[in-house]
């Protein structure tokens, strides 16, 4: 069976640590960074990159749209 | 395989959408506007009518909607935007217009406009964004706010007594006979916001296909006055708003034939 592997990159300067992103990820891969950005919040970064499969529901429901998201078949 | 070999242009399945510029929005974090005008910019790019597009911005916290959305804007008066769209989509017919407006523009200041823009089957596109209160000026009570919601001007709570009932004014509009798609949406969770992008779409389609006014309200979140974290107030708005403020088609057709329209 294919494999998907996936990646996001967090905007760190346009995130506002809403923590929306961290509970719509089904795999617990994001967290919010103990570092503020300069406006700061606690932007996200994945904690468990490891376990991303690209779905983009990280992205989908954040409001600030600072999340890209990657994904491979491997 | 590491994340550097995933993060290339070629295996990119989700980014920013081209129609939302660079501005910063100027919304609390975690606010449902942000999520409503991303899904705005994507349909409008899906549909390749950026050119055709004109929005009306209401009097509220998205008042500056016309910063995020890379299209022609308006900006009406308080609760003003139906009046403001009837002028532009009567006198452009080939533009698609929609408004964009909160709980306390579109059903307390401006029920007026809407009402009877509605009626008239004014062709264009709402997105009527229902927090359950007055976001902008620090969380007052609005039309829409629940019985027992505390507010800044209900601290103990909304009393139907003192301070009327709570308005269910999207199942009002679909009374009307100029409306064609009426549909209640919400966006706090991935398959909600793909179920509301594809309400939009429809609407925007309707729009379009000068079918009569079409309607989506968005049951959102307003956690900065509701005094919660963005996570919670999903929740809150799942537990108090859905009760009351049900998601799902209200109606799905066009505009009354007057041919047909029943007087009798
Ligand atoms: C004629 C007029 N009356 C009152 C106001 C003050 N005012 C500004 S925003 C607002 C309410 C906005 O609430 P809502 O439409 O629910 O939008 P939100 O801010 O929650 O997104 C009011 C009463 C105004 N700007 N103009
Ligand atoms: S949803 Fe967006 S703004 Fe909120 S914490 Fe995640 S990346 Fe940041
Ligand atoms: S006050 Fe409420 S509606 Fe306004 S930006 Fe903040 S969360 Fe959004």
């Amino acid at each position: 069976m294919a494999k998907v592997r996936g990646a996001v990159v967090v905007d760190n300067e346009e995130c506002k640590g809403c923590g929306l992103c961290v509970v719509a990820c089904p795999h617990d891969v994001l967290g919010q960074n103990k570092q503020v950005n300069s406006r700061g919040y606690h932007f996200s970064f994945m904690k468990n990159p490891e376990n991303c499969i690209g779905c983009s529901n990280c992205a989908i429901v954040c409001p600030d749209t600072c999340i890209t998201v990657y994904r491979v078949k491997i | 395989m590491d994340v550097k070999d995933i993060i290339k242009p070629e295996n990119l399945v989700y980014e920013k959408p081209g129609m939302l510029t660079a501005n910063t929005m100027h919304y609390c974090p975690g606010c449902s506007h942000g999520v409503v005008h991303k899904l705005i910019a994507e349909i409008i790019e899906d549909l390749g009518i950026q050119e055709k597009t004109i929005g009306v911005a209401p009097v509220g916290c998205s008042v500056f909607a016309y910063n995020y959305i890379d299209i022609d804007w308006q900006e009406a008066a308080h609760g003003r935007a139906p009046a403001l769209a009837t002028g532009i989509s009567r006198t452009n017919p080939d533009k698609i217009v929609f408004t964009y407006q909160g709980d306390g523009d579109l059903a307390s200041i401006g029920t007026a406009e809407i009402m009877h823009a509605c009626n008239r089957g004014e062709n264009f596109a709402v997105i009527f964004i229902n927090n359950g209160i007055y976001g902008m000026t620090g969380g007052q009570m609005a039309p829409t706010t629940l019985l027992g919601q505390v507010t800044a001007t209900t601290p103990y709570g909304r009393d139907a007594e003192r301070n009327g009932y709570p308005l269910k004014i999207t199942e009002l509009i679909a009374q009307l006979p100029g409306t064609s798609y009426v549909t209640r949406q919400s966006v706090h969770t991935p398959a909600a916001i793909r179920r509301c992008k594809k309400a939009i779409t429809k609407a925007f389609e309707a729009a379009m296909d000068k079918k009569g006014t079409s309607f989506v309200e968005v049951v959102s979140t307003c956690n900065m006055n509701w005094k919660m974290t963005p996570v919670q107030a999903n929740q809150w708005m799942e537990e108090n708003m859905f009760p009351f403020y049900p998601p799902g088609d209200i109606k799905d057709g066009s505009k009354a034939d007057p041919a047909s329209f029943k007087q009798n």
